[in-house]
């Protein structure tokens, strides 16, 4: 039997769920290998249960929470879609601010109709990614995915293998491509630290990476240090300068102290 | 007498969250309503204390399919708040990029949303076996647009070579020449498609409103990229007016900020550029619009998905003339924008493939924003859709629910909606 497959989508502007329509005539051989139950976008039918759940977005309201509970329960292998759900993604510079804060900058300042108990659909928006709410256990990461490496990963797991997302450093593509290092022409790029498989897109067009597939897993032994060092740059320095889509880090980094704090 | 209710949590075919809430008794309408339960990303809050090279690829992720939409218009608004010039080349590349977009959202949104409810099947998947030609023809259609996208922005969505000024990578010549026959050779796919679907088109409802068409308008060609705001009923308007012309109000029931100008709301979108701009058509985009029997002014908003064929044909047409003009000019790889950074307030507006799309930005003197209002298309339909839908639910009252469902969510869906974009969701709520 085919194994069943259901997309969902949260807080984000689905261009992941749309890499997988930019496969084009690949989209109908994973069709042909994968029982398709449940896909908003493209289909009208619903489904309970499913063997692998694909989750786009960033999960932001008690109700998003719930509905995200739902379907890990019904889902045997539970999948991160990109830097929404991976990282909580641009959205995330919103927690800087307080929910009532972002309200009013947006919404104005006086109007009674936006009130959590006229519209529950205004409850408490805070961005967090999804292993923040329930156990995740796969990243297909980046802003948007690479739909090439989503076609791997689904392919690896219908083989029973393990998924292959790299582990080192955006440098390490970039050099393969021969590229000119940002560096060297006075531009700053997260490069060292940030996590590979995006074959280095944005280098290559001469933009700097902002580490939108997230950091390499231990960032202060795996940088690319032989940038870093002929740059005089700090592993620190670099994860800090730059937040635009990994701002969960900088949150999480405000945490720590502040659980010390409790636990003295 | 019957009750009828009709529930539709989670719209599908649909980009974002949304609800059709529908309550009858009797023969009479007693709630028809359209709700928007995205939630809510907060972008205008966010970008304040961004630099001033952060804010287009920031806002681009308010939409993967509008992305390159998001990013002009955040260009353009970054450009107009610094007085920062663009070169003929970076304004004809951007035009090509725009239909890249157009055309990329169109197809996806007629062949693989709009489609299965002509042939009412479920989604695009069912159509594979009986119409496997046709829906390679789509699927070619769209990757063209994908291609172009990756030439001119460096892949398909989010855009990365587009920033402040200009670009940060140019293709060349010979790529764009290349380009150029592929765009040749899809005119035959392009009527195939269009065809199957003139043949299916009976299959859209009749049913037209009166209503108020927004969107851009320019003398030099079919506005997209430019042009000052244009209305079926009150004429034209400068851009800076923008905020007197789209009248942002809350409502209960959605996440989204609704709109309305002359009247109780108005549309923006294809339909709304064609019933203003149609004679600036290319030829071919012509003859399709007559042999759809479109012609300005068209009322009924089903129609929509039609414009966005006739447009997908006016943006092929174009973008061989585009590349036409650039390699005439030659192609200059090396050209980079030169910025200088001060403080100033810049509103922009571009057609994006549903509509015409306002960025209004404040920066300080370190180019930091400090003030942000975003328009989105979709967020200036939805309360069309809630008044087309007032006096569409009574018309349908005698159809069995199922169908009461069907026509009320291929209402919404002709308008293409964005709800990610107005904020994100639509689901048919019989209750």
């Amino acid at each position: 039997m085919k194994p069943t497959v259901a997309f969902f989508d949260f807080s984000s502007c689905e261009g992941c769920q749309l890499q997988i329509a930019n496969l084009e005539e690949t989209v109908l051989d994973v069709a042909d290998k994968v029982n398709i139950v449940e896909f908003r976008e493209v289909m009208k039918e619903h489904a309970e249960a499913y063997d692998i759940a694909i989750v786009e977005g960033s999960i932001c309201r008690p109700m998003d929470e719930e509905r995200l509970r739902k379907i890990r329960k019904n889902a045997t292998i539970l999948i991160a879609l990109g830097a929404c759900a991976h990282l909580g993604s641009v959205q995330r510079l919103g927690n800087q601010w307080t929910a009532e804060e972002n309200k009013e900058e947006v919404y104005g300042k006086t109007i009674p109709e936006v009130t959590d108990d006229s519209n529950p659909f205004f409850e408490q928006p805070r961005h967090r990614s999804l292993d923040e709410i329930v156990p995740v256990d796969l990243v297909i990461p980046g802003c948007p995915i690479d739909r090439n490496e989503f076609v791997k990963v689904l392919v690896a797991l219908l083989q029973g293998k393990k998924p292959p997302i790299p582990d080192y450093p955006v440098c390490v593509e970039c050099k393969k491509r021969e590229n000119v290092c940002l560096f060297t022409i006075g531009k700053f790029c997260m490069g060292p630290v940030a996590r590979a498989g995006c074959n280095a897109i944005c280098p290559t067009y001469g933009l700097g990476c902002e580490a939108c597939r997230g950091y390499v897993s231990h960032p202060h032994e795996k940088a690319q240090t032989d940038v870093l060092k002929k740059y005089g740059l700090s592993t620190e320095e670099i994860m800090n300068r730059k937040t635009m889509y990994t701002y969960k880090y900088v949150e999480k980094q405000q945490e720590k102290p502040r659980e010390k704090e409790v636990k003295a | 007498m019957s009750t009828v209710s009709v529930n539709v949590e989670h719209l599908t075919r649909v980009e974002g969250h949304g609800n059709i809430v529908l309550n009858a008794k009797d023969g009479t309408v007693e709630k028809v309503e359209w709700q928007v339960s995205e939630a809510p990303r907060f972008f205008e809050s966010f970008v304040r204390g961004r630099p001033w090279d952060e804010l287009s690829f920031l806002t681009s992720r308010i939409c993967g399919i509008c992305s390159i939409g998001h990013s002009l218009t955040s260009l353009k608004a970054t450009e107009a708040a610094m007085q920062i010039p663009i070169s003929d080349q970076t304004g004809m590349l951007r035009r090509l990029a725009l239909h890249a977009e157009n055309m990329q959202s169109h197809i996806l949104h007629v062949g693989y949303l709009v489609a299965p409810d002509m042939f009412r099947v479920g989604s695009v998947f069912p159509l594979v076996p009986d119409h496997k030609d046709l829906v390679l023809k789509i699927v070619k259609m769209h990757r063209l647009a994908n291609e172009l996208s990756t030439l001119v922005c460096g892949r398909t969505t989010h855009p990365i070579t587009m920033i402040p000024g200009g670009f940060s990578w140019i293709p060349s010549q010979r790529a764009l020449l290349e380009y150029q026959q592929h765009l040749r050779d899809i005119i035959p796919v392009c009527e195939d498609v269009g065809q199957a679907l003139l043949d299916n088109c009976h299959m859209l409802p009749d049913f037209s409103r009166e209503t108020e068409y927004i969107g851009l308008t320019s003398d030099e060609e079919y506005a997209l990229y430019d042009g000052v705001i244009a209305s079926t009923d009150t004429g034209t308007h400068p851009v800076e007016e923008y905020e007197s012309v789209a009248n942002e109000f809350i409502v209960p029931q959605s996440t989204a900020k609704y709109t309305k100008h002359h009247r109780d709301s108005y549309m923006v979108g294809a339909l709304a550029r064609f019933n203003l701009n149609s004679d600036q058509l290319h030829p071919l985009a012509m003859q399709w619009a007559l042999k759809f029997q479109l012609k300005p002014l068209c009322y009924n908003p089903f129609m929509n998905s039609i414009a966005q064929v006739v447009e997908y044909i006016h943006s092929v047409e174009d973008g061989i003339l585009l590349i036409d003009k650039l390699v005439e000019q030659g192609i200059n790889r090396d050209e980079r924008p030169s910025v200088q950074v001060k403080a100033g307030r810049g509103i922009a507006a571009v057609e994006v493939p549903r509509g015409i799309l306002f960025h209004d930005y404040t920066y300080n003197d370190k180019g930091i924003c400090t003030k942000a209002n975003c328009v989105i298309p979709t967020n200036q339909n939805h309360n069309n859709i809630q008044k087309d839908m007032e006096v569409f639910a009574p018309t349908l009252l005698e159809k069995p629910e199922k169908d009461i469902e069907l026509n009320l969510e291929m209402l919404v869906r002709a308008y293409d909606p964005c709800i990610s974009c107005s904020t994100h969701y639509l689901d048919v709520t019989f209750v």
